[in-house]
């Protein structure tokens, strides 16, 4: 990596801090197998063999590179609303085309090979929409090993297509009911599996959030999805983007966006939280930057979603996939020099967003970057036409028909 | 090594040939009064040490029981300052029986750790476990614990091997809390035999008492640990006990306190044999 004194690219420090951000706060039965973890990680990046293994899947198994696709009916479509004058290109990353449906599969391919190299026998994930759950089951069957998926009894119920797909795949779906019975809830249960199986399991983080080593680890692994982007849209245009977007829950797939243009200070980067009923309504969002405190859960510290006697608030989200209480600590870090900007969007904003995409382009994408395409379709219009606007389309729409049905009032 | 009212227990109970027993419940399980009467009762049934948990919304490490336990005490309107006072008040009427807080750093972190430990200290509590801040992160709440006078007792666990042991140790006072298991707490029964072996590895690391707990929820099973270890800890058996004495809306009755300190005294006569003819 080219890392230079001043770049923003070269944390964590080696305890794994951002800044104040990030850290390793586990139990101790854990903390062996995380310095086990960084050091077997340590090792992998710098092997060859490690390397070309997961070039090698990512290719012919993930369908890498994912293109990157100029959205021309959504960019004329900014451009009426304002007569003509404005409007960004709006360009998508589609990551909504890698197998299993999303980014997540990025992260899955790297950590299943870490396992595999570090001997483990077990795999356990925690999912929220699915996507990682599937993506987690998806490697396990691959490389034949029992996988338990931790999922929130509410998500479960929200992401049935995804419950079964997982299953199909052989994975143990294991519905979390303690405490509010979404994504927080089953990265407690699977932390609970792990410091009870910690012999043979492996941890399998579907984000960019967790102790050292998981934040640089899952964003290494997701990088993947920026690096292409600027050979990309240097091929098509000559040039950088002038912004960058992405939708944040834990993080993953933006960070993954993000982090090869953070020393690129002409590309603006702008992170889109989950702003459910709105910031204003009380515990009724899933902004933990925007509406949330600094605190220390899931063994890092970072902005997190916390009453006034540091208790976890469960937060709310449209999008099972962004309704955690936390976020990456490097986002955290991001947020606090300025570097990224960090805005909400809210159920409704992200609703039609996700309606005016499909009917557009042709796509249907994932609630959660619909959250993305409601902040480009504002910012768009405020932009010269000779600027040009990236998005993540991180996954695609097909296990939210159900759910956005509902929403639409129509009965399926 | 300063005397403390943890280091001055242990002597005592190792005098009288037996080890401590250190019993936890959750501060304001199921209710802010009902606990404060369960926290007197402790002593009184036999408790030596008293381990009073701060509730957390998270609680990783936990099994079932102590997080059904958070729950209710949440649900009842606990904070981290109603815990404080509630040592505050029982110190007015015992002066020494030990009090340690055991929880999750979150809560501190927000109320802040150097405000933390002098309300801690000024309260009355003496020591404290916070299961997510293992050594490596010891300038969070373990020095300002330390440098305000209070214990900050360390868990050491089936993982924490000969090499990590001392890391462990280094900052470790009052006591080590040898957790018997990997895993959650109140799970699998610990194995004697291995847990017997276990302290005798950390008794030739430090000099300090080794308490063990995870998995003890009978007079049994406290006296087969007890035998080798200074200190035997029981909580997830206390907090159901509480539990199964509540009414239908899991309010108090008049069965809570009783309940525990049966239990507790159950589990006292079971430490007090745990020697007996074994030399």
């Amino acid at each position: 990596m080219n890392t230079t004194p001043n770049s923003l690219r070269n944390g964590p420090d080696d305890r794994g801090f951002f800044g104040i951000y990030g850290g390793r706060f586990v139990a101790e039965t854990l903390m062996p197998l995380i310095l086990e973890l960084e050091q077997a990680y340590e090792d992998a990046r710098n092997d060859p063999s490690f390397k070309a293994e997961l070039a090698n899947l990512s290719t012919h198994y993930a369908g890498r590179p994912s293109a990157l696709y100029y959205a021309e009916r959504l960019t004329e479509w900014c451009r009426e609303k304002t007569g003509g004058k404005f409007g960004a290109e709006i360009w998508f990353k589609r990551e909504e085309l890698n197998h299993t449906g999303s980014h997540k599969i990025n992260n899955c391919l790297g950590q299943i090979l870490l396992a595999r190299r570090m001997g483990k026998t077990r795999i356990i994930a925690e999912t929220g929409a699915g996507q990682h759950g599937v993506a987690s089951a998806t490697v396990s069957a691959r490389f034949g090993l029992p996988c338990m998926v931790y999922m929130g009894a509410v998500d479960v119920e929200r992401q049935k297509p995804n419950v079964f797909r997982m299953k199909l795949l052989g994975a143990e779906v294991t519905p979390v009911t303690s405490g509010a019975g979404t994504l927080k809830d089953a990265m407690n249960e699977a932390l609970r599996d792990w410091v009870t199986n910690v012999e043979n399991t492996y941890y399998l983080i579907g984000t960019a959030a967790g102790p050292h080593p998981y934040p640089a680890m899952v964003r290494d692994f997701q990088s993947v999805i920026g690096t292409e982007t600027k050979e990309q849209f240097f091929a098509a245009k000559g040039r950088l983007p002038d912004a960058i977007v992405a939708c944040i829950g834990g993080g993953s797939n933006a960070i993954g966006l993000f982090h090869p243009f953070l020393d690129d200070p002409s590309v603006a980067i702008c992170g889109v939280e989950a702003g459910g009923h709105g910031i204003d309504v009380e515990n009724g969002h899933a902004a933990s930057m925007t509406g949330g405190r600094p605190g220390v859960l899931h063994g890092n510290r970072t902005y997190l979603l916390q009453d006034g006697d540091g208790q976890i608030l469960e937060g709310h989200s449209i999008s099972a996939g962004l309704d955690y209480p936390g976020v990456g600590p490097e986002h955290s870090w991001l947020r606090d020099t300025g570097r990224v900007t960090y805005v909400p969007a809210t159920d409704k904003e992200a609703l039609d967003a996700f309606q005016i995409c499909s009917r557009l382009e042709g796509i249907i994408p994932a609630l959660e970057p619909s959250h993305a395409l409601a902040q480009v379709l504002k910012m768009a219009p405020t932009m010269d036409k000779s600027k040009s606007i990236v998005m993540c389309l991180s996954g695609r729409g097909d296990k939210d028909v159900f759910s956005v049905a509902g929403h639409l009032g129509e009965t399926m | 090594m300063t005397e403390t009212r943890i280091s001055r227990r242990f002597a005592e109970c190792a005098a009288a040939g037996r080890p401590a027993l250190v019993t936890f419940v959750t501060a304001g399980d199921p209710d802010l009064e009902t606990s404060f009467e369960i926290l007197k009762a402790l002593p009184k049934a036999g408790a030596d040490v008293v381990e009073l948990g701060m509730p957390f919304s998270d609680p990783m490490a936990d099994g079932p029981a102590i997080q059904a336990a958070g729950q209710r005490a949440l649900h009842g309107g606990q904070t981290l300052a109603k815990t404080l006072d509630m040592v505050r008040r029982f110190r007015e009427i015992d002066a020494a029986t030990p009090i340690v807080l055991m929880g999750y750093y979150n809560p501190i972190y927000v109320f802040g750790s150097e405000r933390f430990v002098v309300a801690a200290k000024a309260a009355g509590v003496d020591g404290l476990i916070i299961v997510d801040l293992p050594p490596e992160a010891d300038d969070e709440l373990c020095l300002p614990a330390l440098a305000a006078g209070l214990n900050f007792i360390r868990l050491a666990t089936p993982t924490t091997d000969d090499a990590r042991l001392p890391a462990v140790l280094a900052n470790t006072s009052g006591f080590v809390y040898y957790v018997s298991i990997t895993g959650i707490t109140g799970s699998a029964t610990p194995n004697a035999t291995r847990v017997a072996e276990a302290v005798g590895r950390i008794k030739r690391h430090t000099a300090l008492p080794v308490a063990v707990g995870f998995g003890v929820r009978d007079a049994a099973t406290a006296a087969a640990i007890g035998r080798d270890a200074d200190g035997v800890v029981v909580g997830s058996a206390l907090v159901a006990a509480i539990a199964a004495s509540l009414d239908a809306d899991g309010r108090a009755t008049a069965k809570t306190v009783p309940a525990v300190a049966a239990l507790v005294g159950d589990l006292a006569s079971g430490v007090r044999t745990a020697r007996v003819g074994a030399r």
